[in-house]
């Protein structure tokens, strides 16, 4: 059993592209987890997407044993948190299993949003937090305003913050030895009592099947033993347990303050709840830790194959996702202008992104995404009372005496010569601004926002108004009665329910000619004309016209001539599939992709 | 005796003086010709054609290419005596042979309906020199003109071919232009507009980007323009694009367009014979070296031979017949196919064109507007697909 007194548990809070990963990289490479051949660039992100975007998305761990200047050696277990404020959930639990944090900070960029909401959620777990000051190297570094900026904004004492490269390696060692003299070990552990481990995280192995990240609070979880969670009273014998080196090593047992991997028959992800306690089935602890609240999806958006013939194999991938991310949700939906597909519930639009990405690489399935849409509560005349996620779910207005929509409070910071524009931004998508303060050059803002303007665009409006350097975080409020409508685009008189969406009656206008005006760049003309109408019931208000073609002929058909306009009338046929019905002309699937992918410009 | 059932022949000669950069047909430049040894194997192919169809009249005969001008008369007299003692020659029997305006070609025009040539179709595509140049054509304007008043007064029946709607063509440079092209007209008149056929030149040269089609509204602006003009001098549009005074019309292509039998003889020639189920699609070998030695041999330069089912029968009727302005005739169309009318176009696509004033129909046809017809592959997809 390892003494409490040498183990120090903590996670690394950093905004994206602050050196997170890379840190980790070194303080692994210094503590000699891997050897140089093993190390490649960010071992902790095992996914290609999260390597890729520099994001982590599940939580990793790794145990560092490290030889301290005392002459003791020390375990030092990090828990790898998601960076993005979907995923501010697991970050939540991942700073639960720990005692302490690395603030990590860019030098030449500051504090970000996200790191401030990471930050305060580290205050609230009662974290002690180390400064930690990266890319000193860089001559745009400005450690000393950075600095000052954390005192101000966070209100963090900074004057004793570390000056690291993390890709150079200068001041690794320091950092090591901060963690063992400015952190605190675990809070007292007994390993007699009854055992105590709290479910941090949980994820799905081809090999040895469900893996379950654990924080051992008391007493000890071994290997042959019989483990029970609390919550389900479901029991199941301990294959193995052990810790990340940040090779999976088996050590037999864990024991108070540690922080390890459990592996048991466990069949589906789905049957480990994140926040669970795990007890020894024989002698049970009387109480569960305090657990978390349960995660629930707030951006929703249809899915569907662009070819149909898909719809089974992307059914069994996001069964195969759900797997490993029990945070989304996905049920059949189907649509007369996309076909079958899906209705999934994310986190946030990252979430979206990622999971539609991973759709695209890892199972290789081509996909159409509808428009995202946020979670509307319905009180209707009858007192009955509704959640909606889909548009095409809309009650008739008559039945509805009131809509609900959720409210978010959103942190921006950014360069304040970029001000000017985000304020416009969030005066034109309903905000209402409830701060604004000011650190050096940089702005601070607080805004409350209704979510469903976030969901259309505002991550890309933001990025392009400020080029870049706004960041951005928010979290959700509550909710508040809403004008809104149900906006349908009508091609040929007929509704695109796939095209459908939920706006407030201000954003209605605007909202519906550029639908109308994007769907005709898009539709190609047919023998009839065509109008494009956007309406909110029956009442249009935008409409364009794509007029009738004039003139599709073959000049010359002879003899044999007419074998080759067969051939093309089989193609014809053969395309069909790939067409929609809009009463009497045929609208390629295609030209409603196309609207769905398009940004807003 | 019952009249003997009608059969047309389709000859193909594959040789041209140099390759159109427009042109996709089975046509090739060789530096000689073995002529005898061609004619030769036509005949014998002929022979072979005869044998299956022995108790046919013949009604038409076209010549086409290539450039099947560029024969000897010798050579197209043999032929033709051939088809004579092999089948009976309708005494009305439309003859016509597709000839180019060189003056090398217009000197043998007295010969060729010295041999029984009776209708000539010239293929001049332009009056204006730059668009001669631009089509890859060989001669002059002025050798033009000349061959049409030659052959106006050799033959009693002619024909010309333009090409209109070129990149740079506009509908302000086109008018003048028709309006001299009709001061040449007899009784028929071909005016295609410029279309780009994979395989081609030009094909190549749009695909890359080196040249551009004329815009859709420009030359769907050229075309209402060129019919109605076309009609004010008395010469309707029976088809796209083939213009005619009343009962002038090209019989021999009516065959193709309304459903009747014909046999293709030569490199990639194709032929329908038969009605309903009985109906054969014949196609010809394309290479000529590899029809030639195919015809020589047991072979007779056929590729394949085999029966069209009762839904393509349809199909080929529609697609064809819609090109016309008198469209699908009810009847035949029944004759034909072995089936009626609403199996092959649902009654409802049809009511949806009419009342989009695209097509008509009567008790006894359905055919396109001329509005329609500018849309004919648009409709032929609404009403096939």
């Amino acid at each position: 059993m390892i003494d409490l007194a040498r183990i120090r548990n903590f996670s690394i809070i950093a905004h994206i592209d602050h050196g997170k990963s890379t840190l980790a990289d070194r303080l692994i490479q210094h503590c000699g987890g891997l050897t140089a051949r093993e190390m490649h660039a960010q071992v902790l992100d095992s996914m290609d997407i999260e390597r890729e975007r520099g994001i982590t998305i599940k939580a990793q761990t790794v145990r560092l044993v490290y030889p301290a200047a005392d002459g003791e050696t020390y375990y030092l277990n990090l828990i790898d948190t998601p960076g993005h404020v979907d995923f501010s959930y697991e970050v939540s639990r991942s700073l639960a299993a720990c005692e302490g944090s690395l603030l990590v900070v860019d030098a030449t960029q500051g504090v970000e949003a996200q790191t401030l909401a990471n930050v305060y959620q580290a205050i609230e777990n009662d974290h002690e937090i180390i400064p930690v000051l990266n890319k000193i190297d860089l001559p745009a570094a400005e450690p000393e305003q950075i600095q000052a900026q954390i005192e101000d904004v966070i209100g963090l004492d900074a004057s004793d913050a570390l000056m690291i490269s993390a890709k150079t390696g200068l001041g690794i060692p320091e950092v090591l030895e901060a963690l063992v003299t400015r952190l605190p070990p675990p809070r007292s552990g007994d390993a007699n009592a009854p055992l105590q481990a709290l479910l941090v995280d949980s994820w799905y192995d081809q090999y040895l099947g469900v893996i379950v990240l654990i924080r051992v609070m008391n007493g000890v979880l071994r290997k042959g033993m019989r483990m029970r969670m609390m919550q389900n009273g479901a029991a199941y014998d301990v294959e193995d347990v052990g810790v990340f080196s940040p090779k999976r090593l088996a050590t037999g047992e864990l024991g108070p303050g540690e922080i390890g991997w459990v592996s048991a028959a466990v069949k589906s992800v789905a049957d480990t709840n994140v926040g669970d306690t795990i007890t020894d089935d024989r002698k049970p602890a009387s109480e569960a830790l305090a657990g978390f609240k349960p995660n629930l999806p707030v951006v929703f958006c249809g899915l569907f194959p662009v070819d149909a013939a898909d719809f089974e194999h992307l059914r069994d991938s996001l069964a195969k996702l759900r797997l490993n991310d029990a945070s989304f949700e996905f049920e059949p939906e189907s649509s007369p202008a996309l076909g079958y597909g899906f209705r999934c519930g994310f986190l946030g639009l990252l979430h979206l992104e990622i999971i539609q990405e991973r759709l695209d690489r890892e199972f290789d399935i081509d996909l159409i995404a509808t428009a995202p849409s946020v979670v509307y509560r319905m009180y209707m005349t009858d007192g009955s009372k509704m959640e909606m996620h889909n548009p095409s779910d809309m009650p008739d207005v008559s039945r509805i005496q009131m809509i609900e929509e959720p409210w978010i409070e959103a942190t921006i910071m950014l360069p304040d010569e970029h001000l000017g524009g985000v304020l416009k931004l969030c005066e034109e998508r309903r905000g209402i601004q409830q701060e604004l303060t000011y650190a050096g050059n940089r702005a601070m803002l607080i805004y409350k926002l209704p979510l469903n303007e976030i969901v259309f665009d505002f991550y890309d409006r933001l990025k392009s108004i400020s080029r870049g350097y706004a960041s951005f975080d928010y979290h959700i409020v509550g909710y508040e009665e809403g004008h809104l409508v149900k906006l349908s685009i009508l091609v040929n008189a007929e509704p695109v329910d796939a095209l459908s969406i939920i706006v407030h009656r201000s954003q209605a206008e605007y909202r519906g000619r550029m639908l109308c005006s994007r769907l005709k760049d898009l539709i190609p003309r047919q023998l009839f004309k065509i109008p494009i109408q956007a309406a909110i019931g029956a009442k249009v208000i935008a409409r364009e016209t794509i007029s009738a073609m004039r003139k599709d002929v073959t000049a010359k058909c002879y003899g044999g001539d007419i074998t080759r306009k067969k051939k093309l009338l089989e193609k014809q046929k053969a395309g069909k599939k790939k067409m929609r019905q809009f009463g009497n002309v045929e609208i390629p699937q295609s030209a409603f992709i196309a609207a769905l992918k398009m940004g807003d410009d | 005796m019952s009249p003997k059932e009608p059969l047309s022949i389709y000859l193909h000669w594959p040789f041209c003086g140099a390759k159109c950069p427009y042109c996709d047909f089975n046509s090739h430049v060789r530096l000689s010709i073995d002529e005898s040894r061609w004619v030769a194997a036509l005949l014998r192919a002929l022979t072979y054609w005869h044998e299956q169809t022995a108790d046919r009249e013949i009604v038409t005969i076209f010549w086409g290419g290539g450039t099947p001008s560029l024969l000897e008369p010798a050579s197209v007299a043999m032929i033709l005596d051939h088809i004579a003692k092999l089948w009976s020659v309708a005494p009305d029997c439309e003859i016509t042979l597709e000839a180019n305006p060189t003056t090398h070609e217009a000197a043998r025009f007295a010969d060729f309906r010295k041999v029984g040539i009776n209708r000539l179709s010239l293929g001049v595509q332009s009056f204006e020199q730059p668009a001669l140049d631009f089509l890859g054509r060989t001669y002059k304007v002025a050798d033009a003109e000349r061959a049409l008043d030659h052959i106006a007064s050799t033959f009693p029946r002619y024909s010309f071919d333009l090409i209109y709607a070129l990149p740079s063509h506009d509908l302000a440079q086109w008018k003048p232009q028709l309006d001299y092209a009709l001061t040449y007209v007899g009784e028929h008149l071909s005016l295609y507009q410029l279309t780009f056929e994979p395989g081609t030149r030009f094909y190549q040269a749009l695909q890359t980007g080196r040249m551009t089609a004329l815009d859709d509204e420009t030359a769907a602006d050229m075309f209402e323009y060129t019919v109605g003009r076309l009609v004010e001098k008395g010469l309707a549009q029976y088809e796209i694009s083939n213009f005619a005074s009343p009962g002038a019309e090209a019989r021999h292509n009516m065959v193709y367009w309304q459903g009747g039998d014909w046999i293709g003889v030569g490199p990639g020639a194709h032929g329908r014979v038969g009605r309903g189920a009985e109906r054969q699609a014949i196609s010809n070998i394309r290479s000529p070296e590899k029809w030639l030695s195919s015809a020589e041999t047991a072979g007779f330069g056929v590729e394949t031979c085999e029966p069209v089912n009762l839904n393509e029968v349809a199909e080929e009727l529609v697609l064809t017949g819609l090109r016309l302005s008198t469209g699908l005739d009810k009847a035949t169309f029944e004759r034909v196919s072995e089936q009626n009318i609403d199996q092959a176009l649902d009654p409802g696509k049809r009511h949806t064109l009419i009342d989009a004033g695209l097509a008509w129909e009567t008790p006894n046809g359905f055919g396109l507007n001329p509005d329609g017809l500018m849309l004919l592959d648009a409709n032929i997809q609404f009403l096939l697909t």
